[in-house]
């Protein structure tokens, strides 16, 4: 335990003075886990995730991510955050998409200055590993606007690697795929949490496409949060107590698991959504 | 070297047309440096509103006895940072945009027939201000003109890259310290510049041509943004160096309807280009 959380809530609280989405989490995710933040829509899985970014400040409770405050050390964070897909006008190639990742927070434009070789060539490096990493060369140079919304999640997801972080954050990575892509997509981010050590933290409301490669498990309540290791946390006494309602959890014989009884979205339900 | 290299051709001998060209090359590089971005954003509306906004300011400006210049800055850049003010994250939306346009445009008419009834050199100005007036400069105001174009160019390629960012990939821009919602004011305050230089040249009815049809042209042809830039840059120009010559050996052709025409040329050529390339 001499190393420090990648991620640590202690008493946390989102919302308003006077409104809690949620409070009372504590969370603790250690380097290297991939750990999914699960609950029923409107609880606030997003608000989380800002949190974990300084984009939002919490109401209560002390936040730490990579051992400082929330939004210190977002250079070494990967965001993959919540979206629509590009749509078919958007005539820029995913290796741009990538690239920007790297240096769009540099002012200029890149010019092939003589005294800029050196640097431009181990970017362009950086930039193809991560693409590779993401299995994307194939369509890299397509415009982005003309690919499939799975082969456009890997080069976002290339986008989020490009400058080696040691936390990737993904806000509903596997919304609106096709299920062999979000098969794939998990695998992927299985594999790279795996290899390369990174901490994955992955919002979801559904478990089963990446339960097979889950350390942990978050699930956010308007009261609480229980967090765990999936065989923990998913059962049907933990989440009918953080829920406050009769919930049941079946497996299924190829391992999947049905959460039945889903509790309704807390009472702040609209307010949530206005958070996303 | 230029006399020898241009040695028979008449237009050189005009200084009214080497002013022409020299301004006209630095608006076209900032207009489509500039077009591009507004294409890559979905901003082209915004641009043609401009036209409506160089076109009142420059009224306005004449209404009161003032040099049409100032208006149409003023008021191009004033309505870009209102519109940027009144979109989400300094991106102004198409209602926005077309509430203002019509606004302006309304005031406009106004101005119109205001300085129409006053009588005079008013009613020249006006024509000036719709039709644009390239072929019009002397020295003191091509200086301006190049001296407005070139600050637009290095302002606009200081905030390429991020506001690049900003363009394809808010949150995530904006997750790395992006100012995403300065960079809009700026652009837009930017394209208000551009559109008050273009309308010197074009004039304010044709102003979009000059702003946006290049960029278009780059967006067909490109999908590599730098390049898009270059290209775009390149494509306008072209425009205004073929739209000048050829209204000079074309007398009855206006330059401003001259460069437009080359322009859209242009597009319609990289986008039958395009198709060809798609198959």
């Amino acid at each position: 335990m001499s190393t420090p959380a990648a991620i640590r809530f202690r008493g946390v609280a989102a919302g308003w003075h006077d409104h809690a989405i949620w409070e009372h989490v504590d969370v603790e995710v250690r380097p290297g886990e991939f750990v999914a933040v699960l609950g029923p829509n409107g609880v606030g899985k997003s608000t989380f995730v800002k949190i974990v970014l300084g984009l939002v400040a919490p109401t209560a409770g002390e936040v730490r991510v990579l051992d400082v405050a929330p939004g210190a050390a977002n250079r070494r964070i990967g965001y993959v955050p919540q979206r629509r897909n590009f749509d078919a006008s958007v005539r820029v190639r995913g290796i741009d998409i990538v690239r920007l990742g790297l240096d769009g927070d540099r002012w200029g434009v890149p010019l092939p200055l003589p005294w800029t070789r050196a640097r431009r060539r181990e970017e362009d490096a950086r930039v193809r590993r991560a693409i590779e990493t993401v299995g994307a060369s194939a369509f890299a140079e397509r415009p982005i606007g003309e690919i499939s919304g799975g082969e456009q999640q890997r080069l976002l997801i290339a986008q989020a690697l490009v400058r080696d972080p040691e936390l990737l954050v993904l806000d509903e990575p596997l919304d609106s795929l096709d299920l062999p892509s979000q098969a794939a997509i998990a695998a992927l981010l299985g594999r790279i949490c795996a290899e390369d050590g990174v901490t994955v933290l992955l919002v979801a409301h559904n478990v089963n496409p990446i339960l097979a490669y889950l350390d942990r498990v978050v699930y956010l309540a308007h009261g609480g949060a229980a967090s765990g290791t999936p065989a923990e946390v998913i059962t049907a006494a933990t989440l009918s107590r953080l829920y406050d309602t009769p919930m049941e959890v079946l497996h299924t014989a190829d391992g999947h698991v049905v959460v039945v009884g889903q509790p309704e979205a807390p009472h702040g339900d609209a307010h949530a959504h206005l958070l996303r | 070297m230029s006399d020898v290299l241009f040695l028979g051709l008449a237009v050189f001998d005009h200084a009214f047309m080497r002013y022409a060209l020299i301004a006209g090359t630095a608006v076209a590089l900032a207009c489509g440096l500039v077009g591009y971005l507004m294409v890559l954003r979905g901003q082209v509306f915004m641009g043609d509103a401009m036209g409506h906004v160089a076109f009142t300011g420059a009224l306005a400006s004449l209404a009161f006895g003032l040099d049409a210049r100032l208006g149409l800055f003023v008021a191009c850049v004033a309505v870009g940072l209102v519109l940027a003010g009144m979109g989400d994250r300094g991106r102004a939306g198409d209602t926005e945009t077309g509430i203002v346009f019509s606004w302006v445009l309304g005031l406009g008419v106004l101005l119109l027939s205001v300085v129409a009834s006053s009588g005079g050199a008013g009613g020249a100005a006006g024509a000036r201000v719709l039709f644009g007036s390239i072929l019009g400069l002397d020295a003191a105001r091509t200086t301006w003109a190049v001296a407005i174009a070139a600050a637009v160019v290095i302002a606009l390629i200081a905030i390429a890259r991020p506001l690049l960012f900003a363009t394809l990939d808010e949150a995530v821009a904006a997750a790395r310290g992006v100012p995403v919602r300065l960079l809009g004011f700026a652009f837009l305050a930017i394209v208000g510049i551009a559109a008050a230089e273009a309308a010197q040249v074009v004039g304010a009815l044709l102003l979009l041509g000059l702003l946006a049809t290049p960029g278009g042209t780059a967006w067909r042809l490109t999908t590599s943004p730098y390049a898009g830039l270059a290209v775009s840059a390149a494509a306008a120009v072209a425009s205004t160096w073929a739209g000048l010559l050829l209204s000079f050996e074309v007398p009855s052709l206006p330059p401003s309807v001259a460069i437009i025409v080359v322009a859209s040329a242009l597009y319609a050529g990289a986008t039958l280009l395009d198709r060809v390339r798609a198959r």
